[in-house]
């Protein structure tokens, strides 16, 4: 994918929204200047960066949770099978649950500050981070590590040169899969009882202030907080990954 | 150098591998322990590596009890032994770097340091100069043994273990490895275990050959090699005469 042809898609995104903000000429759907210009203002005037602030906030500080808590955890479970024989089935059943449906229960017990949003993204994270970290660990070959130990590494040098640049990548790759839906589900978070939040601003201007150049802005600066994260997240995968490019180019 | 006194070992829930076997390896001798799989021949190299303990006795090494992996000893496997994610400069200095992570305190690292130039050195010397900004899944098997044998002699082991180390290469690089290891163990002056089921590289790289039959071992089987040399020859009659008694005794042990 190059450069140029990612500047064509979104010119031709932006091209597709003008014809049909033309085609179904409502207030409903403004063109995309009007929203550049809505964006723009609010900005400089509104109270957009501090919502977006806030936003981002919550999910950068629920990845850096999960990542803390989660990446230790899959290493232990995949590198004991006892332990994993014991947690799996728990993981196995606790995995597939849609974690949006729990947001009126975290609500309920953790209130309406940032402890529950950070925490409804937590719960995204975790395990999607726990499953792929523990699953790189369970595919590490034992004549690896034994060899590794053959060079004089104990327990905090096999975790220095094996575990964790093993298990880099399962986080990265678990962060880049499952940020979309964090974001999705900060969205449906942040439309409860809350006073910041790129969640309440788009709803209150747009159910409320019926103000719908402000909505858009809104959207457009939720989907460029995700685009923000993902593709970041991608060129740490890229810099601290190097051998996965190499092999991809190999190819 | 080695002596295994009364050593036992089972697996957890498994039959014995080895019951009271005694043996003795003298330094700098180059021994090949030739066997089929499932003969506990792995699990030797790993008692003599430290990487298992015997259930009971003991292995000593210079008289002392050995009871973790001792800095002064390589072990080479047969695959999946490089770090994927290092290149194979990286892998070759994953050694040192342990080394300087723990400092010299003697456990995990010898007290005396290795010289900072061994790994440019050892890369130069196995001619892996041109590749070593790849990873070891752009290399060829070859290639990839060489770096674990760089890997390892970047340490300057006084013991080198290797677990068919050669078994997943082509003919010709296999035989241009088996030629390098015995160069090796003659200028580096090391103890060399290869373990083998080729009754061909046995013959050429062991000057005594340990023959492993079905467990559990009690007494060792020992075969003083007439026909090895360095550099190898195999073309002589020696060398044919070892392999077919070899082979013999092979399916004898069946």
């Amino acid at each position: 994918m190059s450069r140029r042809s990612v500047l064509i898609a979104l010119v031709a995104i932006l091209l597709i929204w003008q014809l049909l903000a033309w085609l179904v000429n409502l207030p409903i759907l403004p063109s995309p200047l009007t929203v550049a210009a809505a964006f723009w203002e609010e900005v400089i005037h509104g109270q957009l960066l501090q919502h977006f602030a806030a936003s981002l906030w919550r999910v950068l500080a629920s990845m850096l949770v999960s990542v803390l808590l989660a990446a230790p955890a899959g290493l232990m479970l995949g590198q004991s099978p006892r332990f994993n024989r014991v947690f799996s089935p728990v993981i196995y059943l606790l995995y597939p649950i849609p974690k949006v449906v729990l947001v009126p229960v975290v609500l309920l017990f953790l209130g309406i500050g940032d402890l529950a949003k950070i925490t409804i993204i937590f719960l995204i994270l975790f395990f999607q981070i726990l499953v792929l970290v523990r699953d790189q660990a369970a595919a590490l070959r034992p004549e690896l590590i034994l060899s590794v130990r053959s060079l004089g590494a104990g327990r905090r040098a096999l975790f220095r040169y094996v575990y964790l640049p093993a298990s880099l990548p399962a986080i990265l790759t678990a962060l880049r899969q499952s940020v979309g839906t964090a974001v999705a589900v900060l969205y449906v978070a942040e439309l409860f009882a809350t006073q910041y939040g790129l969640g309440y601003y788009i709803y209150l201007n747009g159910s409320s202030l019926l103000n719908y150049p402000a909505m858009y802005a809104g959207i457009l600066a939720m989907s460029l907080m995700g685009m923000l994260l993902y593709f970041s997240i991608e060129l740490a995968e890229r810099y601290a990954c190097p051998w996965l490019s190499a092999l991809k180019s190999a190819e | 150098m080695i002596s295994l006194q009364q050593v036992s070992f089972t697996y957890p829930g498994g039959q014995p591998i080895f019951q009271s076997f005694n043996w003795q390896l003298h330094r700098g001798e180059a021994w090949a322990v030739l066997g089929t799989s499932g003969c506990g021949k792995t699990t030797l190299l790993y008692l003599l590596a430290g990487l298992q303990r015997p259930t009971a006795g003991q292995v000593l090494v210079d008289n002392n009890p050995l009871e973790r992996p001792r800095p002064q000893t390589g072990l080479i496997l047969q695959d999946y032994g490089l770090l994927p994610w290092a290149t194979v400069r990286q892998n070759a200095s994953l050694g040192i770097q342990i080394r300087t992570f723990y400092g010299p305190d003697g456990t995990h690292a010898p007290l005396e340091a290795v010289p900072a130039d061994n790994v440019n050195r050892w890369l130069d010397w196995l001619g892996l100069n041109e590749v070593a900004d790849h990873y070891p899944n752009q290399l060829s098997g070859g290639q990839r043994q060489r770096t674990a044998i760089a890997r390892t002699l970047v340490l300057q082991p006084d013991l080198l273990l290797m677990d068919e180390p050669f078994s997943s290469l082509d003919s010709p690089t296999r035989s241009a490895l088996q030629d390098l290891t015995l160069q090796l163990w003659r200028e580096q002056h090391y103890t060399l275990v290869i373990v083998t089921h080729s009754v061909e590289e046995a013959a050429l790289l062991g000057q005594h050959i340990l023959l492993l039959g079905k467990p559990p071992h009690t007494a060792p089987q020992v075969i003083e090699n007439p026909a090895f040399s360095t550099p190898a020859d195999r073309e002589s009659q020696a060398y044919h005469d070892i392999c077919a008694e070899l082979r013999g005794r092979l399916e004898d042990t069946l």
